[in-house]
């Protein structure tokens, strides 16, 4: 794609060029040669202008169609990302970007992809409008407050490539740059399981969000998580159980399966949108806002916690089988 | 470069003439201005100026009415809830004031073109009374807005959803009809110019220039709020 | 009547004096000189702005300002130079001056509004000087929402007035010249017997009557957001700021048409009175003129491709750009074919008028890149863009009017300036011209994004070659600045017609009386009459 952009451009190039060639180069012989001097004191007459004038009307409308079409039927394949492309979320606000991946990995101000695969980026801003511009790719758009906006590419070889944010944004506008990195794929797999990331319960806090758990678990339609985990939770059955991480996995998979106390069965599963690693982070985000040793839920950096312990097999826990 | 080349075209094209019209001071009517040269000539630039001014205010209401237009198509229900907050019964009369009004500065000019010295002034207070009305009406109006805490961005409480929308919806009312009424009140001021000048007999039969002029801004001012008042007033209303 | 048989009718200049009669005058002459000495103070005041820039981007950290005081420099680098001083320079300096003279007539339709035009903007700069001088503005001259009304903290509401209130001496001038050049023209001057100067100045004048209003009103939506905080253009309040940018751009994109076609039309005058010949195709570059205004209006959305418009929008936009590309290509074309078999004096105006067609050519033709969507999706926002808006602005409009200026001065001041002078500034313009703003577009292609204080490093080479062309860019500049002034005393006085061209205006004495015209002009040739010869063949 960036290559047919820069095709396009030297095409434009050219025949401008060849323009502005002509131009000169006529203004220049006619000013040496028209000269006002003895013998050419007077200007000659001019003749009929009108075809002439026709011509150099008509011929630039019909040669200005061709980069129009060329241009705009990159901007259409632009506008298009392939059904296949890997999406990643991207939200800039002032002056960083975040990237999240939906394996789980987030980053900021970078943004790894894989080689030889079409990526759509879905963006949004959390402030003022940003612009998302990988020079190299040739590609740019702006990220709204209000709604996604998307674009797409395909990295062709591996490398790292310029980020720049491209709107006008306030102070840090200049400095909000960062890294597109483009590995082949067995780099990358590699790059998804480990590497620099955020904590797992910070990508839980993230996923949280993300998966719109807020908009109950903060609201009051249902229970609030704060200072929860390892408590005692009352059923409706009158079934007292513990909130470990199988409550919580389970409660996120199966809800249905234990109803809280003074609630109604209204949530929604979420069996099959969360694999495995986001319910661990989930889980060590949930675990993070639970009870502190001086009793109040952590407001701070979560801590960093022990190692997970194995899960227990739902039979071993109490509650009725599903 | 001591001498530039003289003109080589010989004489200038343009052969000078004695001046039409020209400058002997008893001929020229004391209205005419220096720089024209017929009395029709003056009439005609201060007709077409008055054009053109109307044609950029028209512009100024325009982009108000295209970003109402745009955030009415955005958020429908909200604004038709704003909208009948509004008082149509207080909107109607006004429209029916302001078109009052503008017959009565109809009258005012079809009486300086007859030279009928007693009507002129009275035509011409009526469509000034009929203008002040108007804006205590709507002052009344704000008045109320104000009373039911409708005032955005100062003192703007709304229960139910979509309050935000409504805000907004108010701040373009008030933006409207402001722009409106500060046009109005311009043209008020200028008629009690011309009121005074009518007392004392002047605007006149061949000096009733001035007053044409008024009168194509106050039509414009009548046709502006003819546009604004269904567009504000009777949004969703059956 | 040649001006050496008669005694001189006292000159405007001089038929009186005191500072009451320069502040209150109604003589559009007078008027153009307040105009252009304040607009050459705007110009030198937006400039050292663009110095200090261009010095800062020597190096590619930020080394002698911080973020915020480069934000708060290229904002006010472009709000004056976009709105007090591009907009407003030819046609108020220019046009008011010639639009009377150049139609046979005594002064413009409406002299006193258009002193008030001349107090209207000053009121307007005041704002505008007083909001930069006390904590600046940084919201660039695009003020794009949701950014500067929720987000800027400097002054951003007493810059929008500023340039609201400028506004209105726009709209004022254009009015009277709309009505002056319809109303007031001598007897036998048809339409097509005007010269192309006031062709152009009419169709700048039909815009600023009809889209400076838009402008105005936006920017008042804009203040009252800021103040009351409620949503109009910010979409956290509920508001659209896509809709900010359709109404902006609805104004600001006919802007550039107000600024480069005076310069058009400066460049027609010139060349046909330096190649002694009418233009080539004289109707076809006076509707041209007319056809730029009329498609300007269309095509706004030309800045808004990645701004998440939709699609369809895009493609409207972008052939519709490429059609108003037409008019000026025919412009350019005829201006060259009308130096063909001329009779061709390279005197220091036309020097400058063939630099404006050179230089406007490169810049349009760039335009023509940014209408194909594809490559204004990478180039936009790039040094790219900035490199073709300031070949038209700065190599084409200052030109112009720098040419125009050079042409009109014995006219304007009875005066001539220095030649070898003259002909030195142009080309040091020229040159410094091209070192600064060409490698802009090659670092645009590059990625270089614009508005950026820090960049990175493979950039530099770039920024110094344009820093470079800067300094020489300003030495041309401040070569006339010094001529001129010193002509007023020491030029030779002129005569009425230097340059031997046609045109009322050089009809009356150097510089003109108070009335312009000891005798009423009558019109009864066609427009640039200059005697020809048949052509040699071969």
């Amino acid at each position: 794609m960036a290559g047919q952009v820069d095709a396009l451009f030297w095409f434009m190039f050219s025949v401008s060029a060849l323009i502005c060639l002509g131009v000169f180069g006529a203004m220049l012989v006619f000013v040496v040669r028209y000269q006002r001097r003895p013998g050419n004191e007077v200007a000659q007459r001019l003749g009929p202008t009108t075809r002439l004038e026709l011509s150099w009307t008509l011929i630039p409308l019909g040669l200005a169609l061709v980069p129009f079409v060329w241009g705009a039927k990159l901007y259409l394949d632009m506008a298009r990302p392939p059904d296949d492309a890997l999406e990643i979320y991207i939200v800039a606000k002032q002056w960083m970007w975040k990237a999240q991946h939906p394996e789980g990995q987030s980053e900021i101000d970078e943004l790894h992809i894989p080689v030889g695969r079409p990526v759509k980026l879905t963006m949004i801003s959390q402030d003022v409008i940003h612009s998302f511009y990988v020079p190299e790719f040739r590609i740019k758009a702006d990220l709204l407050p209000d709604r996604y906006t998307t674009t797409w590419f395909e990295a062709t070889r591996p490398g790292e490539y310029h980020l720049f944010c491209a709107e006008y944004c306030g102070t840090g506008h200049s400095r909000m740059t960062g890294r597109v990195i483009a590995l082949g794929p067995a780099e990358y797999a590699a790059w998804l399981q480990g590497g620099p990331t955020l904590s797992p319960a910070d990508q839980g806090r993230r996923l949280f969000q993300q998966l719109g758990c807020a908009a109950c678990h903060e609201t009051g339609l249902a229970p609030n998580l704060q200072g929860l985990f390892g408590q005692p939770v009352t059923l409706t059955t009158g079934q007292t159980v513990t909130a470990d991480e199988t409550y919580i996995r389970e409660s996120i998979l199966d809800p249905g399966a234990k109803i809280v106390a003074g609630y109604q069965p209204i949530m929604p599963s979420f069996a099959g949108r969360v694999n495995d690693e986001q319910l661990l982070q989930l889980i060590a985000y949930i675990k993070s806002i639970g009870p502190q040793p001086g009793g109040q839920p952590s407001g701070g950096p979560p801590p960093p916690g022990p190692a997970l312990t194995p899960l227990p097999t739902p039979a071993a826990t109490g509650g009725q089988a599903p | 470069m001591a001498e530039r080349r003289t003109t080589l075209s010989g004489r200038s094209a343009v052969p000078t003439a004695p001046g039409l019209g020209g400058h002997v001071a008893a001929e020229r009517p004391p209205a005419l201005a220096e720089h024209f040269e017929t009395l029709e000539q003056q009439h005609g630039v201060n007709a077409l100026g008055m054009l053109v001014f109307l044609g950029s205010e028209l512009m100024f209401f325009g982009m108000l009415f295209t970003v109402y237009t745009a955030y009415r198509l955005r958020y429908p229900e909200a604004f038709a809830m704003g909208s009948r907050h509004l008082d149509l019964a207080l909107g109607g009369i006004n429209t029916a004031v302001l078109i009052i009004s503008t017959l009565m500065m109809a009258l005012a000019e079809h009486s300086a073109l007859r030279g009928e010295r007693r009507w002129l002034p009275r035509y011409l207070a009526l469509a000034i009374l009929l203008g002040l009305l108007f804006l205590g009406i709507k002052g009344l109006e704000y008045y109320h807005h104000a009373q039911e805490q409708l005032l955005p961005g100062f003192a703007f409480s709304f229960s139910g959803p979509a309050a935000e929308q409504v805000q907004l919806f108010f701040l373009l009312y008030y933006a409207m009809t402001g722009l409106h009424a500060v046009h109005l009140t311009a043209g008020i001021g200028v008629a009690c110019v011309m009121l005074a000048l009518a007392w004392r007999g002047g605007l006149l039969g061949a000096e009733h220039w001035p007053l044409e002029m008024l009168g194509l801004y106050w039509n414009f001012v009548d046709i502006i709020w003819l546009f604004l008042f269904p567009l504000l007033y009777l949004v969703g209303r059956p | 009547m040649s001006a050496t048989t008669l005694p001189a009718p006292a000159s405007y200049a001089t038929v009186s004096y005191g500072l009451r009669s320069w502040l209150l005058t109604t003589d559009h002459k007078r008027i153009a000189i307040l105009y252009m000495i304040s607009i050459t103070v705007l110009f030198v005041i937006g400039g050292l702005a663009a110095t200090l820039m261009r010095v800062e981007l020597l190096t590619p950290g930020g080394r002698l300002m911080d973020d915020a005081t480069y934000n708060k420099l290229f904002s006010v680098h472009g709000i004056i130079m976009v709105f007090f001083f591009l907009i407003p320079s030819i046609p108020t300096v220019l046009g008011n001056f010639l639009v009377p003279l150049m139609i046979g007539a005594r002064d413009l339709a409406f002299p006193r509004l258009n002193l008030a035009s001349w107090y209207i903007f000053m009121l307007g700069a005041a704002f505008m000087l007083w909001a930069i001088f006390t904590g600046g503005i940084d919201t660039g001259w695009t003020f794009y929402t949701p950014f500067s009304t929720s987000s800027s903290t400097t002054k951003v509401v007493p810059a929008l007035l500023g340039i609201f209130i400028s506004g209105f001496s726009s709209i004022l001038t254009g009015l009277n010249f709309i009505v002056t050049i319809h109303r007031m023209r001598a007897p036998g001057l048809t339409w097509f017997r005007l010269p192309l100067f006031l062709w152009s100045l009419y169709a700048t004048s039909v815009i600023l009557v009809l889209a400076t209003p838009v402008l105005g009103m936006t920017l008042v939506l804009v203040a009252l957001e800021r103040v009351l905080h409620v949503g109009i253009f910010d979409p956290a309040l509920g508001g659209d700021p896509l809709l900010f940018q359709h109404m902006f751009w609805f104004y600001s994109h006919p802007a550039v048409y107000v600024m480069i076609l005076p310069g058009m039309g400066v460049t027609s005058e010139l060349i046909a009175a330096f190649t002694h010949r009418q233009v080539f195709g004289y109707r076809f570059v006076a509707l041209a003129s007319v056809a730029i205004a009329v498609l300007g209006f269309l095509v706004w959305g030309h800045h808004m491709f990645v701004a998440g418009m939709s699609v369809h929008a895009a493609l409207i936009f972008s052939i519709l750009s490429y059609l108003v590309a037409i008019p000026s290509a025919i412009k350019v074309f005829n201006w060259t074919a009308s130096l063909h078999r001329g009779a061709i004096s390279l005197d220091t105006p036309l020097l400058y008028a063939l630099g404006f067609v050179g230089l406007f050519t490169i810049g349009g033709l760039t335009g023509l890149f940014l209408a194909a969507l594809a490559i204004d999706v990478h180039v936009t926002d790039t040094y790219f863009v900035i490199a073709h808006f300031h070949y038209i602005m700065v190599g084409g409009m200052v030109m112009a009017y720098l040419g125009g200026l050079h042409y009109w001065w014995p006219k304007i001041t009875g005066r001539l300036y220095p030649e070898i002078w003259g002909k030195l500034a142009a080309l040091t313009v020229f040159l410094g011209f091209n070192l600064t703003f060409f490698p802009q577009y090659i670092m645009g292609y590059l990625g270089m994004p614009r508005r950026y204080h820090v960049y990175p490093a493979e950039f530099q080479v770039f920024h110094v070659l344009s820093t470079a062309g800067a300094s020489i860019l300003a030495v041309g500049y401040l070569l006339p600045l010094v001529y001129f002034l010193l002509s007023l005393w020491h030029g030779q006085q002129a005569t009425a017609n230097p340059w031997g061209a046609t045109g009322l205006e050089w009809q009356t004495s150097s510089p003109p009386p108070p009335h312009n015209f000891v005798d009423k002009p009558v019109v009864t040739s066609e427009p640039y009459n200059y005697p020809t010869r048949e052509p040699a063949h071969g």
